[in-house]
């Protein structure tokens, strides 16, 4: 069992035919996962992986087509918000985008818009999600997970890996591991997915991946303690980071001096949950 | 990306927000000739991309255009938190009668952009926040429709501005959310926006923040850089497409995603070690860019050793390996270096490592502890 995705599925890639989507494609159908069609505009009716998998000029087609039921977005910064809408536009209810580098102004226009249409966005700028054993979808490498009943959320990409390997070489597994992604304003957050956690039968356990910047580990940190039941495991990275060299006073104004790396800690230990003081830490941490 | 006082109210002026009359000196003669012009009285302002220049003494009223020289002299051989100053603006000295605090910044945990002003304006605004929020107003914006006419009017009256004032504020609150939307600002604040004797609004002082990732569509602004104010190295950097900033430690990091270069920084203090930097190659970078991060971080006298920690995703580390070598081929380094490659294609990373002479780790504590043994 798992949240959001598993062997049902079928998943787009909207810029599949790019160096990081092909690349990734081809990893993700080794992995199992059930890519139905390719988006690229100008490229429809070609087809990649030796014919495997058909390529449309645009999102409704390739819904129309294939009833893909999610996506993952690999095309460059400057086009992935005009990605997002184009797949919310074509009524795609899960939509993981991994490019990293798109505006933030952009980011908010997406999120509100998105938030109208009631899509489920993961990312920007995250890994994806991974479901071991069934469903990956985006570049957590496959082979660092192993299935189990651990549920990862993380803002971070590669140190999601780093934990994910942690467990498997403790021979812990994940029921669905999310990247949500570093950026300032992206889809799912912590509470999202920590809600969904919660009420997925498979998990019993949850590590939760943070960083400085913003206020959502502390927002986590109050759900966890007021509506998890489930236990809670958690590293923060950023503990010898400089204080960033900020400029107005805006930022102040609107977050205080929330967001360094020690508060969340007192946050999150707060609320009942175990702080790993390094990543190869956390699995020791749950048993 | 900063933007220094002159170059934001520029932008302002084009916007159409009242500026007071003024240029941009490097010396002191420039400075004095700009005072002649504005009729002897005159303002001196440091531009350095720090604040507090105020409180340093960056900031000097000059009663004609001999002082307006001597206080551009002095305010030019500073240094300001470590930033040497190298222009001064001199504006024309305003009547002030009052003082706002204004600016549009974004509120990521409301995903909105949001507008921020006071009636408490000027240097001490964040003790404002902190001490009496009631006196600061926040109007969050829909980003999809832009700042409303009525808002702005709300926010007039909430801050207790005279009603013929209105119009005129209405006018650069439009005006404010035009350059922070047209310009993909993180932050355009005017602190203060002045209230003048005579009654008129004036933009006196202007900070912009610029969103890095925008630049493609600004090539205007990126222009505008002012690399004087960077460690060379983070110039280096940035052009090289790299994440970097120069910490005071020994071991120099070179990591693939932010979240995992900040854990091996904390990671290699955890184990009793410096870093001497953050670096971040980013998502799938190749051989040329991993040289270039090698050559940065070998560019910084301090480093003792270096730690490599790749966890392949959408990074290669056959491609990392590549720039690993093309770099030592090139530089020539004398530091032992500790290198650990896990995930995406790691295999064939570290065959192509295996006659390079460096310390492999295979867990993240192991690789950690073996470049601050290494740095000693």
């Amino acid at each position: 069992m798992s949240i959001l995705i598993n062997k049902n599925t079928r998943l787009l890639v909207q810029g599949i035919t790019g160096n990081d989507g092909l690349f990734h494609t081809t990893q993700m159908v080794a992995y199992g996962t059930n890519v139905v069609a390719g988006v690229t505009p100008g490229k429809g009716g070609e087809w990649v992986l030796d014919g495997k998998v058909p390529v449309f000029d645009s999102v409704k087609l390739a819904v129309d087509a294939t009833g893909a039921n999610a996506t993952v977005i690999f095309v460059p910064a400057r086009f992935a918000p005009d990605a997002m809408f184009e797949a919310a536009d074509a009524g795609i209810p899960l939509i993981v985008c991994i490019t990293e580098g798109v505006p933030v102004q952009d980011m908010m226009r997406v999120r509100n818009y998105l938030d109208h249409k009631k899509v489920r966005l993961v990312g920007p700028n995250c890994p994806g999600l991974l479901t071991p054993g069934e469903s990956k979808v985006g570049i957590i490498p496959g082979n660092i997970a192993i299935p189990g009943n651990i549920g990862v959320v993380s803002r971070s990409g590669t140190l999601t890996y780093e934990v994910l390997y942690a467990l498997m070489l403790e021979g812990m597994g994940a029921s669905t591991c999310v990247g949500i992604g570093g950026d300032p304003i992206n889809g799912t957050n912590f509470i999202d997915c920590l809600d969904m956690f919660e009420h997925d039968p498979h998990t019993e356990k949850v590590v939760l991946i943070g960083e400085i910047g913003g206020t959502d580990e502390d927002k986590a940190a109050e759900f966890i303690a007021t509506k998890m039941t489930k236990p809670v495991v958690s590293f923060i990275a950023g503990q010898t980071a400089p204080p960033g060299k900020r400029m107005g006073h805006a930022g102040a104004i609107i977050e205080g001096s929330a967001g360094t790396a020690a508060d969340k800690i007192k946050a999150l230990q707060a609320a009942g949950v175990k702080v790993a003081k390094h990543p190869e830490e956390i699995p020791s941490l749950l048993k | 990306m900063k933007l220094h006082e002159y170059q934001s109210k520029t932008i302002f002026a084009k916007y159409g927000i009242p500026i007071p009359k003024g240029r941009v000196a490097a010396t002191a003669d420039e400075a004095k000739q700009i005072a002649e012009e504005l009729g002897g009285r005159a303002v001196i302002k440091a531009q350095v991309l720090v604040g507090g220049r105020g409180k340093a003494g960056g900031v000097k009223v000059a009663k004609n255009s001999d002082e307006a020289a001597e206080y551009a002299d002095q305010i030019l051989s500073m240094t300001i938190k470590g930033l040497r100053v190298r222009k001064v603006l001199v504006d024309e000295a305003a009547a002030i009668a009052h003082e706002i605090y204004f600016s549009i910044t974004n509120d990521r945990a409301a995903r909105k952009p949001v507008m921020i002003a006071s009636a408490a304006g000027g240097v001490d605004i964040e003790e404002v926040a902190a001490t009496t929020p009631e006196k600061i107003i926040k109007v969050h914006i829909d980003p999809l429709l832009g700042l409303r006419d009525y808002q702005a009017r709300d926010i007039a009256a909430s801050i207790d501005l005279p009603r013929e004032l209105w119009r005129d504020f209405s006018k650069i609150a439009t005006s404010l959310w035009n350059v922070y939307r047209e310009n993909d600002a993180e932050l355009a604040e005017i602190n203060p926006l002045v209230v003048t004797k005579d009654n008129k609004l004036v933009a006196l002082d202007g900070k912009m923040l610029i969103d890095d990732n925008s630049l493609f569509r600004h090539p205007d602004l990126a222009e505008i850089r002012d690399i004087d104010e960077e460690a060379p190295a983070e110039t280096d950097a940035r052009r090289h497409g790299l994440s970097f900033i120069k910490l005071d430690g020994s071991i120099g990091c070179m990591v693939n995603g932010a979240g995992l270069a900040m854990t091996s920084m904390d990671i290699v203090k955890l184990f009793g070690g410096e870093p001497a930097n953050f670096l971040d190659i980013g998502g799938g970078a190749k051989a040329d860019k991993v040289a270039a991060a090698m050559r940065i971080i070998l560019s910084d006298p301090n480093v003792k050793a270096i730690l490599f920690n790749i966890f392949g995703g959408i990074t290669r580390c056959d491609e990392v390996a590549k720039g690993i070598l093309a770099a030592m081929d090139e530089v020539k380094p004398k530091v032992p270096m500790v290198v650990r490659l896990v995930g995406t294609n790691a295999e064939e990373g570290r065959k192509l490592l295996e006659n390079a002479n460096m310390i492999t780790a295979e867990t993240l504590a192991d690789a950690a502890k073996k470049a601050v043994a290494a740095a000693k």
